[in-house]
Formats: C-alpha cells, structure tokens, sequence
C-alpha cells in the first residue's frame, strides 16, 4: 500500500467559549468548552480528492483550518508525506508549508483591497523565497523584479486571466475572478495539496462551472491533492473521489464516492441526500427532514444525531458509536452496525 | 383563463448616476395568476431582486421606475403615494427576504411584531389578533408557539426565524408574496423544510408567489413556471418543466449545464465563458451575444423580445429564424 499524502489521525479541537473570569466568579458560570472537531480521522492520496461536507457548524472548516495550521490541534496528528506538520516545538517546518496552501470561500474578503493582483500573487514567492534571491531578501534587482512577473504572469495564464491582470486591483474583478486570482496565489509556491474551504459557494452557478473545471484541469496537469470543504453534495458529487460526512464535529460517514451517493448508510447522510432538491423533477419521493442541529455547546448523548434519527434507540441516546469498516464504508451507527437500517 | 392577479407591463428601472442613467431592469412583462408560483431566477445582477423590490414598492433611492405599469388585481400600485403603498404592503402583497435576522426587530419580542403587523391590516382586539399570532406560528412549525411568542429573535434559530418570518408575511391575509431568496442563507436540510412549509402555507391561505431564487434545483420543486433573466431583462419564460427540460434561449441550457447534476457523472462541467456584461457596458443587440455559442448576424445588431418558442417563450432570434423556415 502506497504512502498517503495526507493523513490525519485522531485530530480534535476544542475552542474555550467561557464567560470572563470575573463573571465565572460572580455568576458561578462554569467553565464551557466547544468541542468543534473531535476524533477526526482520514487519509488522502496523492493525486485524489477527499470532500467533507456537513451542515453550517460541523466542523468543516476547522478541519480545513487545522490542516494548513491556521489553528494548532488540541489533540491528534496531521502527518503530511510521511512528516509530522506538528514539527518539533509544535511550529510547522517550513518544508511542509509552502507545499499546502488554501483558497478560502470568500472572494472578496480574502484579498487585500489595497494590492495589486501582482503583490497578492507574488506574497507566497517573497515569503518562501522563490523567484530568485533578490526577491528573497528584498533588494530589487531587476532581473528579480522580471522573474516575479513573469511567473505571476504565467500562474494567472494558468488560471484563465492574462498576465496583464496583474496590474489591477481586487475591486476591478468578478467573484468567479477573484477566486481565480486567489487559485493563482495557492498554486504560487507549487503545492501539492489544496484545501479548499467552499471555493465556489459564493459564486453563481455559471461562474461556479468555471472554476470547477478550472480545478479539475489544474488537478489533472499538476497532480495536486485536494481536501474539497463544501456544503452542496452535487459539486462534491462533481469534485470528489472520497467524501466524508461530517456531523457535530464529527465523521459519520467515510466511503468513497460512487458507494456513498449509490449506497448512503448513516440515516444522517440519508437525510441530506434527502434534502437536495430535485432539479429533474423525477417524482424521487422524499422524507421530509425533521429537527435542526443541536447546539454544539450542549451536544446531545451519545449520538450527537439522535434527537434527529427516525432509527435511534436507547443505546444511541447513551453510546456513542465509533466510526466502524462495513462493506468498504466507515459509518458511525449502531443501527447499522446492529444491521436494523 | 383567469384574470391575473399580478400583471407588470413593460417596466424600466432606472438610476440615475453622474454618468448617466444605468438602465437595471429593462422591458420586464409578466404576469401571476391567483394562488400561481412564479419563480425568477438568474445570476447575480440579473435583476431578479430589483423585480421584487419594484413589486412591492421598495426600490431603493435613486432607484425608480422610470416606464411601464405594474396592476395588482386591475389596480395600477407603481404610482401609488408612500401611505397609501404602505397599506398595499402586508396586506395584498407580503414579503420574504433573504436574510431572517435582518427582516426581524431585534428589540421586539416575535409576538409583539406579529401582533402589530396583525392589528395594522386587519381590525381586530389585542387579544383576538395574539390568538391569532400563535395560529400563525404554530402553523408555521413552531413548537410551544405560546411560550416562544414572548422571545426575541435572537433566541430562534435561522431556520425557525425564516418560519416567523412566513408568519410575518402571511399574516395580513396577502393574495401574494414575494419571496426574495428566502431559503439562501439556510442550511440545506432546513431549506427543504422552508420551501416545504412555504409551498403548503401559500396554498392552504390561496396566496401567489414570486419566488426569486438563484437556485434551480429550488425552482423545479416548487414553482409552477419560472422567468430566467439575464442583464435586466427576462430572457425566457415559461412552464418549469419546459425550461428545465427544453430550454430554448441559449443562456438558459448553459445555465442547466453547469449545474452540477446528482444522476450523472460528466468529466467537465458545461460552462458559459466570460461573465455577465457590467449595466453601463450592456452589448449592442442581445445582451447574450459575446457569451452565446450560437450567435450569428442578427444577434449583434436587434434586441429580441420574448418568442414563441416550443413550451416557452425566449428572446432568442434563432425561435424567429425557426418560425420563418416554418412559414417557408
């Protein structure tokens, strides 16, 4: 069996939401804690892409988060070819940090409004010293200077703009633009892997068709990985070679694509198949979806997805399952791991 | 055929700026039968909120209605005086909009909004028009409607805000409402409930909907015909079924194209290249043409208006071309 590229191991993350000290004091408010991802564990390969998808507040982008390192993990490993990202001291090895990057969901936020597309492009080349030792260092020689354009001018050619973007700004570009541009910056230090944190969410749909195939083509000509975060199962559907479901800060379903759309086994993904309106109005019948996710701060017992679940019992209101092999998919169910769904 | 109940003719949205006029809706005719789903979808900038927003006389300074007419039941409303608007509103055309927090008051409980929307369009007591209040809320799903009526906003959830919401809408008893987007900012699992709630709503109290959404996959579940617009005007129209299945205006089978698709697996998506034109930079002729793999002469010089065209109507001179050959 081949290395993965990515793996990540028993990986949890808990945000500390308590009341000031002194109103914990003078309230008696107890300390609370928000277990935002618990126990999270895959593996990717080089060259696939796993999606994780989940409702508003499951965890998703925490993951997405704790993979570039944008937050340090409370517990668990993020091991990235075979290096643990944790590093000695627990900063992350330099090595390892220009061969992941991320684009972030919001195209208008995530790029400084006051750059031009050229700075924004060339930040990761100046950080991790590519581009020559000029750049590196500051000085601006000129041969530098060219080397930086012309490799910015070839990063936006490779996402669909021209070179001569780069003298623009934020502002003069589109959503479906922008994102392009910040495509163009993940890809400037030649990663490996993206994370992607609903890349296309914000977009309209003709634009999100761009950038999808722009993604897949990039995928195809670089070899990159890609971790997909997204909430639309059929761009994950599109995207993705494995998906894992995520629930309340937690896996509960990890199967490849085809068995999971073909096959879904937990009665969560059930119900989020379920919710996907029927663009061919194929007369599909649907169980209406009950229940909203419960609030993290005081997940249920047991599975956090029983006070939803039309197959919970007693033992899911106070075991909580473990994410278990079944027929080439993980599922965190008794009621399947019983065989009663 | 029954007499429509909404029927807006030839209207123009203009903003006057200083450097000149942006023309953001442009030519727009369609009509809503009683009790109909309309739904409007399209792209950002498209126009489709602009629509709603004329409709139900809340366009945004300097934005106005610079031509055409909109009748609701045979009345003319576009000129209406602000007051007498006022009482249009709520009472024969409630509103959705897309963002729930926003739509309510944060300082007010939800009973006291629901109840003085009740008591302004509706002459009823203090105490009829609050049994009435949670009536509406537990119709809309609310659990314990009688204890949640005293909470503020900020104690619901988004999806049970965008229920008080419906609520809000319903409960000047309108023969339409215009929902903007109202599932958009939820979770996908609620806005199945949503669009769920809001179809049996409308029909169980007879009220027509506008449903504006960017969404197809809302639209084909939910409405009875849709109106795709592009760049300010309505590109095609017609019955779901026809438009989702037989698009028949070039923009529309691109825009069903690049929807990734649940029962089929494609390596690419279908994509429309470019982007749709800026309202100061709106191309000569079809606004569609730089974008459209089927453009040819006539494209480039006249504007089409809606034709005949199968089961919809589109704005596509490649229809007139057809109805020429056909006559030949």
């Amino acid at each position: 069996m081949t290395r993965p590229l990515v793996e990540v191991v028993g990986l949890a993350k808990t945000f500390d939401v308590s009341a000031p000290w002194l109103n914990r004091i003078a309230e008696r408010k107890p300390r609370q804690f928000v277990h935002a991802v618990d126990d999270v564990g895959f593996r990717i390969e080089r060259g696939k892409t796993l999606a994780l998808v989940g409702e508003s507040g499951c965890g998703k982008s925490t993951v997405a988060r704790l993979l570039v390192g944008l937050y340090a993990p409370t517990r668990g490993r993020v091991v990235f070819d075979g290096i643990d990202a944790a590093g000695p001291g627990g900063s992350r090895p330099d090595a390892i940090r220009r061969r992941m990057q991320m684009i972030f969901q919001d195209p208008y936020a995530s790029l400084n409004p006051r750059w031009k597309v050229l700075d924004i492009v060339a930040e990761p080349l100046r950080e991790h010293g590519f581009g020559g030792e000029g750049a590196a260092s500051g000085s601006s020689s000129a041969g530098a200077k060219e080397r930086v354009i012309e490799r910015v001018g070839a990063l936006l050619s490779s996402v669909g703009l021209a070179p001569a973007d780069a003298e623009k700004f934020p502002h003069q570009f589109s959503g479906g633009q922008r994102q392009r541009i910040s495509i163009a910056r993940a890809l400037a230090t030649e990663p490996e892997f993206l994370v992607c944190d609903e890349p296309t969410s914000a977009l309209d749909v003709s634009v999100q068709a761009q950038v999808l195939n722009i993604m897949k083509d990039l995928q195809t000509s670089r070899g990159l990985t890609y971790l997909f975060i997204s909430h639309n199962l059929a761009v994950v559907r599109h995207v993705s070679d494995e998906v894992g479901v995520m629930y309340l800060g937690r896996i509960v379903e990890l199967a490849p694509k085809a068995t999971l759309f073909a096959q879904p086994r937990h009665p969560y993904t059930r119900m989020l198949l379920d919710a996907i309106p029927d663009i061919h109005m194929s007369g599909r019948s649907r169980t209406p979806v009950q229940g909203e996710v419960p609030n993290p701060l005081n997940p249920p017992s047991g599975c956090a997805f029983n006070p939803r679940c039309p197959h919970a019992n007693e033992r899911c209101r106070t075991e909580r399952p473990k994410l278990l092999e079944m027929q080439g998919t993980r599922v965190a169910c008794h009621a399947v791991e019983e065989g009663r769904i | 055929m029954p007499e429509p109940l909404l029927e807006v003719r030839h209207l123009r949205v203009e903003f006057p700026t200083r450097r000149g006029k942006l023309v953001a809706l442009d030519d727009i005719s369609f009509d809503i039968a009683p009790g109909e789903i309309l739904g409007v979808v399209g792209e950002s900038g498209a126009g489709k909120s602009l629509t709603g927003a004329s409709i139900i006389g809340l366009l945004d300074p300097p934005g106005r209605v610079a031509d055409g007419e909109i009748r609701f039941a045979g009345r003319r409303i576009d000129n209406l005086p602000y007051e007498e608007m006022r009482k249009v509103r709520g009472r024969s055309i409630g509103a959705i909009f897309q963002d729930p927090l926003t739509s309510l008051d944060p300082l007010y409980t939800i009973g006291r909004q629901l109840v003085e929307t009740i008591q302004t369009h509706l002459p009823m007591s203090a105490a009829d028009a609050r049994r009435r209040a949670v009536k509406l809320l537990q119709e809309t799903g609310i659990p314990a409607a009688e204890e949640r009526l005293d909470q503020y906003p900020h104690q619901f959830s988004g999806g049970m805000r965008q229920r008080v919401v419906i609520a809000l809408a319903l409960a000047g008893e309108p023969k339409l409402i215009v929902a903007d987007e109202p599932t958009t900012a939820l979770d996908v699992s609620i806005q199945a409930q949503i669009i769920a709630l809001l179809k049996r709503l409308c029909k169980e109290h007879g009220a027509a909907v506008m449903l504006v959404t960017h969404d197809m996959g809302v639209i084909a579940e939910t409405c009875d015909r849709v109106a795709v617009m592009y760049a300010g005007r309505i590109v095609e129209i017609g019955p779901v079924a026809a438009v989702i299945h037989a698009p028949a205006h070039p923009y529309t089978a691109g825009l069903m194209g690049s929807i990734p698709a649940m029962d089929e697996d494609r390596a690419r998506l279908l994509q429309i290249d470019g982007a749709m034109p800026r309202l100061n930079a709106i191309p000569r002729g079809c606004a569609f043409n730089p974008r459209c793999p089927q453009v040819f002469g006539r494209c480039l010089v006249d504007r089409p208006d809606l034709l005949p065209a199968g089961a919809t109507r589109a704005a596509c001179w490649l229809h007139a071309e057809r109805d020429v050959k056909a006559a030949a």
